[in-house]
């Protein structure tokens, strides 16, 4: 037994505010489960058959006290309510200008692909002092993503992403949890998040690494040089898979003259659909449009791209997701 | 049999010759009595063997390695401990037991609205246990009681559909009680019982049927979805298949939820009835607390989100579901008040079942108080599916609904058997489980902060000493729980005989004889008074006459 904690690490920027509402709760219950056992007790005894008491004129019920031991934990919830529900809005709203880092859950590991394309599994380095946006999905079934040191957790759903960040203030170790009970080897679906400098963290990202793909497979390393003569492979990789992998570009075409929409700076933008809706272009608005075209179609398209249902890898679609948003990226500069 | 003759003709004497004939007075009766005395021999045993279950996760436990099981039984053991425990010994428990047993007598009845639909309940409860534990023998279920899609409906290798079998079945059983009570106090309540002097265990029981009613068909339907879609792969819940996993939280958690409270209301209404007639007073606030019952009831089906909060629901629907739970706290914090006030200028004596009720003050106090913790959504989403919840649901669900069904069966004990039981004992045993129960639980609180998840095998390292006092603490509460088996059964042949009114308590049950005649009431009573109409001067009296020696 190496050590014996009884409070967790604080290793993210949500981790000081968390535990203040936490304190603030234990304090208030305190009163409530602190104090009031004493008053039972006092009663108790004060009370018991064997002691001489005033017993007479007694009182069955009482509307002001009524009122007021409803009204004052009313308040008290309240306020929490309110400190808890802003504390809540920063927690699920990241920053622009996020770092975005993929990960994909499934039976029993998590996958993670990194910008550059450096890929690690059940394992997820991070750069402090810079909010990090995890884009995840999961192949099978629910897994959930749990960092205790930086009190943050997500569910991670098979078909959709759901999305979760931080920013994580202490370079170190911590645990890597799979909180959703996911079968068997649930309990071994943990790793390790590893906070580093940024400095450390750009050496880390550009030091080859054996690529394990989701499935298992591996493929060869990744050549350095190559990384920084390419930019990021994770996006070269979607621009191929659009360009002539599925062939998505001999419809999107960047000069709108395509059957399709173009699709640059589409991602966090609002579409128009065809029924008069406007939606948000987020990760999920994308994907849906990939692989269940029919569901939303754009305003003055016709409804005829083919579904990719079944033809795209979660990998491949993340790689899709990197080409897609870096279409924005490059638009709004 | 017993050493000395009970009272009188009494729906526990059989005239029967043969044993036919006895095991037909009792397989095929339609006495709420002694459907109750079914219903608690039955139940019983399922909460042994929930106990069971439990015992061996929390041996694994002791270890930060899988080493007594390994990974697939030990998802089995907490899965089958939480099926048993929640569908087949909480949900029925106090209802089944206590209700089918006080709610006529306590209304002035002869028996329920509909007697046969009664035993019928019973034989479905019967059919569904064995649904659950023939799936349970025969290589057991691995998707925990949740039965989360889409690992449940297409991934899960296990007995999936006969356990969800067992459990849709049981819903009937609970359903069929559920009408019974509500016909029953709506149309058998004995002239002048009217509804503002009913007992609040009656209230109490209308707002748990009423749950009962409306929010058990959900669950059924949604077993059943999942039954579909793993049997014939349809789509309903797993994406691959065109479904969404999400739906099927949003339908289980519908019924769960105000599950929960179809747990705790029956234990609420015990400990109302315990705590007027330990302190010889009426209960304080007795509108205050009918109604907070039926709030409870009410607000209870308005919540379920709120065990979605990283489940990828929306910002906004977080926010409202965190807004409504803080609110479905305070009628939970009304009754604590109340309670507590009923206990000034009272005769407070320690007798077994009042220790129970001041047990459940103390444990409900802290499970109520960190629920509030898990409904603040930035709280929840670090403590939601770690030991964290669980501590949550065992302080609420033992330390509240299994105290209150203890203090509930010893006080009416001397009702349903005419015995007293030791009273040594009683109170040796309601302590050692109050310590046992916060020694195994409570640790839960801190190694669920510190982060350890739930339902896992194998652990780090450092939660281990965490672990290894919640596993000594469950020892010592296993014994609290064995020690009223013995001395319970024990009283049937040396206890002393109760008499019609042990306790001296006021209320219809308390005055006919103990055990009460097969038909309740030779007549039915006119009712004249309020529920707990202890004369004004009833507990000054009571202390008055107390002497060294005395009961304390
Ligand atoms: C046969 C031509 C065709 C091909 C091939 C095609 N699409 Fe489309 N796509 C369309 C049309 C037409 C629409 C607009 C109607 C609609 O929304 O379904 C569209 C819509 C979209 C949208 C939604 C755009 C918006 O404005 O809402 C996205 C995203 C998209 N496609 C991505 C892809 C990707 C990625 C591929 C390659 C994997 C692809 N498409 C292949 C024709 C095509
Ligand atoms: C005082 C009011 C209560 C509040 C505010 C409250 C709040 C909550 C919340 C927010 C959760 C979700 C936690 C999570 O999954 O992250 C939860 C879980 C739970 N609560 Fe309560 N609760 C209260 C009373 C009760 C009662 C009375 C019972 C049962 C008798 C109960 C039983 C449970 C159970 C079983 C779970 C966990 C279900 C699971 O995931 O397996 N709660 N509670
Ligand atoms: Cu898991
Ligand atoms: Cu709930």
């Amino acid at each position: 037994m190496r050590d014996f904690p009884l409070f967790p690490e604080q290793a993210s920027t949500f981790a000081g505010p968390v535990d203040a509402l936490y304190w603030t709760l234990v304090g208030l219950s305190l009163i409530f489960g602190g104090v009031l056992p004493f008053i039972i007790l006092y009663l108790m005894v004060r009370y018991h058959r064997s002691q001489k008491a005033d017993r007479t004129n007694q009182v069955h019920s009482s509307l002001p006290l009524e009122l007021t031991w409803t009204v004052i934990p009313l308040v008290l919830v309240l306020a929490v309510f309110f400190w808890g529900a802003f504390l809540y809005i920063e927690i699920r709203n990241p920053p622009d200008r996020s770092l975005e880092i993929y990960v994909i859950g499934k039976q029993w590991m998590w996958h993670v692909q990194h910008p550059n394309g450096k890929r690690e599994n059940n394992e997820l380095h991070v750069p402090i002092g810079q909010p990090v946006r995890l884009v995840m999905t999961s192949q099978d079934v629910i897994h959930s993503f749990y960092i205790p040191a930086f009190r943050v957790k997500q569910d991670v759903l098979p078909g959709r992403y759901t999305t979760m960040w931080f920013e994580a203030t202490e370079p170190g170790e911590y645990h890597l949890f799979c909180a959703e009970y996911c079968g068997t080897e649930h309990s071994l679906m943990v790793g390790r998040v590893v906070a580093m400098r940024m400095a450390d963290y750009e050496r880390w990202l550009t030091t080859p690494g054996e690529i394990i793909l989701p499935d298992g497979s591996t493929g060869g390393a990744v050549a350095s040089p190559l990384v920084g003569a390419i930019g990021d492979p994770m996006v070269l990789a979607g621009s191929q898979l659009f360009a002539t992998g599925l062939g998505c570009a001999s419809c999107h075409r960047n000069d709108g003259l395509g059957i399709g929409p173009n699709l640059e700076g589409i991602y966090g933008t609002e579409v128009r659909l065809d029924n008069g809706e406007l939606v948000f272009a987020d990760e999920n608005y994308l994907r849906e449009s990939i692989l269940n075209p029919a569901a939303k179609v754009a305003t003055g398209y016709a409804n005829v791209m083919p579904t990719y249902d079944g033809q795209v890898s979660e990998d491949q679609m993340n790689q899709l997701l990197a080409y897609l948003k870096s279409l924005g990226a490059a638009d709004a500069e | 049999m017993a050493t000395t003759a009970l009272p009188g003709h009494n729906y526990l004497q059989d005239d029967a010759s043969t044993v036919g004939a006895w095991f037909k007075s009792w397989f095929l009766t339609v006495d709420h009595k002694r459907i109750a005395l079914l219903y608690l021999l039955s139940i019983n045993v399922f909460f042994l063997l929930g106990g069971l279950a439990a015992t061996v996760i929390r041996v694994e436990l002791i270890t930060p390695q899988g080493d007594l099981l390994s990974a697939d039984l030990y998802n089995r053991a907490f899965t089958l401990h939480g099926i048993i425990m929640v569908f087949f010994f909480l949900i029925p428990g106090t209802p089944a037991v206590l209700g089918n047993f006080l709610v006529p007598l306590m209304i002035g009845a002869r028996d329920m609205a509909f007697p046969r639909l009664n035993l019928f309940s019973w034989y479905l409860y019967m059919a569904g246990g064995l649904f659950a534990l023939t799936a349970a023998i025969f290589g057991g279920v691995d998707t925990g009681w949740t039965f989360y899609t889409p690992f449940s409906s297409t991934y899960a290798n296990s007995n999936v559909i006969l356990t969800i079998a067992g459990a849709f079945i049981m819903g009937f059983s609970s359903i069929a009680t559920g009408v019974n009570f509500i016909v029953t106090i709506h149309t058998m309540r004995a002239p002048g019982m009217t509804w503002f002097r009913l007992p609040l265990f009656i209230w109490s029981s209308y707002a748990t049927s009423l749950i009962i009613v409306l929010a058990t068909p959900v669950v059924g339907i949604t077993l059943l979805l999942v039954a579909i879609e793993r049997i014939w792969g349809v789509g309903i819940f797993d994406p691959a298949l065109g479904g969404d996993p999400l739906l099927f939280q949003h339908l289980f958690w519908f019924y769960s939820h105000p599950a929960v409270y179809i747990m705790i209301l029956p234990g609420f209404g015990v400990i109302s009835e315990l705590i007027a007639a330990f302190s010889r007073k009426r209960v304080f606030g007795y509108e205050f607390i009918a109604f907070s019952s039926m709030a409870i009831a009410l607000l209870g089906f308005l919540v379920w989100g709120h065990h979605m909060f990283v489940s990828g629901q929306s910002v906004y629907a977080g926010l409202v579901f965190s807004f409504l739970t803080m609110l479905v706290a305070i009628p939970s914090a009304i009754k604590i008040f109340n309670w507590t006030a009923t206990l000034y200028k009272g005769s407070i004596s320690y007798r077994t079942p009042m220790l129970y009720a001041l047990g459940f003050m103390g444990l409900f106090v802290i499970g109520g108080l960190t629920g509030i913790f898990l409904g603040i959504v930035a709280i929840d989403i670090h403590v939601t599916d770690t030991y964290f919840v669980v501590a949550h649901f065992h302080y609420v669900m033992v330390g509240g609904a299994i105290m209150a069904y203890l203090g509930g069966i010893h006080y009416w004990w001397p009702k349903m058997t005419g015995r007293m039981y030791s009273e040594v004992w009683g109170g040796i045993s309601a302590l050692i489980i109050f310590v046992g129960f916060n020694m195994t639980f409570f640790p839960q609180f801190v190694v669920g902060y510190l982060g350890m998840p739930r339902r896992y095998h194998v652990y780090p390292e450092e939660f281990q000493v965490l672990h290894v006092l919640s596993s000594a603490g469950a020892t010592i509460l296993a014994i609290g729980f064995i020690i009223p088996i013995i001395y319970l059964t024990l009283s049937l042949w040396t206890g002393k005989e109760a008499g019609n009114n042990p306790w001296d308590a006021t209320g219809l049950e308390w005055q006919v004889s103990s055990p009460p005649p097969t038909h309740n009431f030779l007549e039915i009573p006119v009712v004249t008074t309020e529920a707990y109409a202890y004369a004004p001067d009833a507990a000054e009296q009571d202390a008055a006459n107390w002497r060294p020696g005395s009961p304390l």
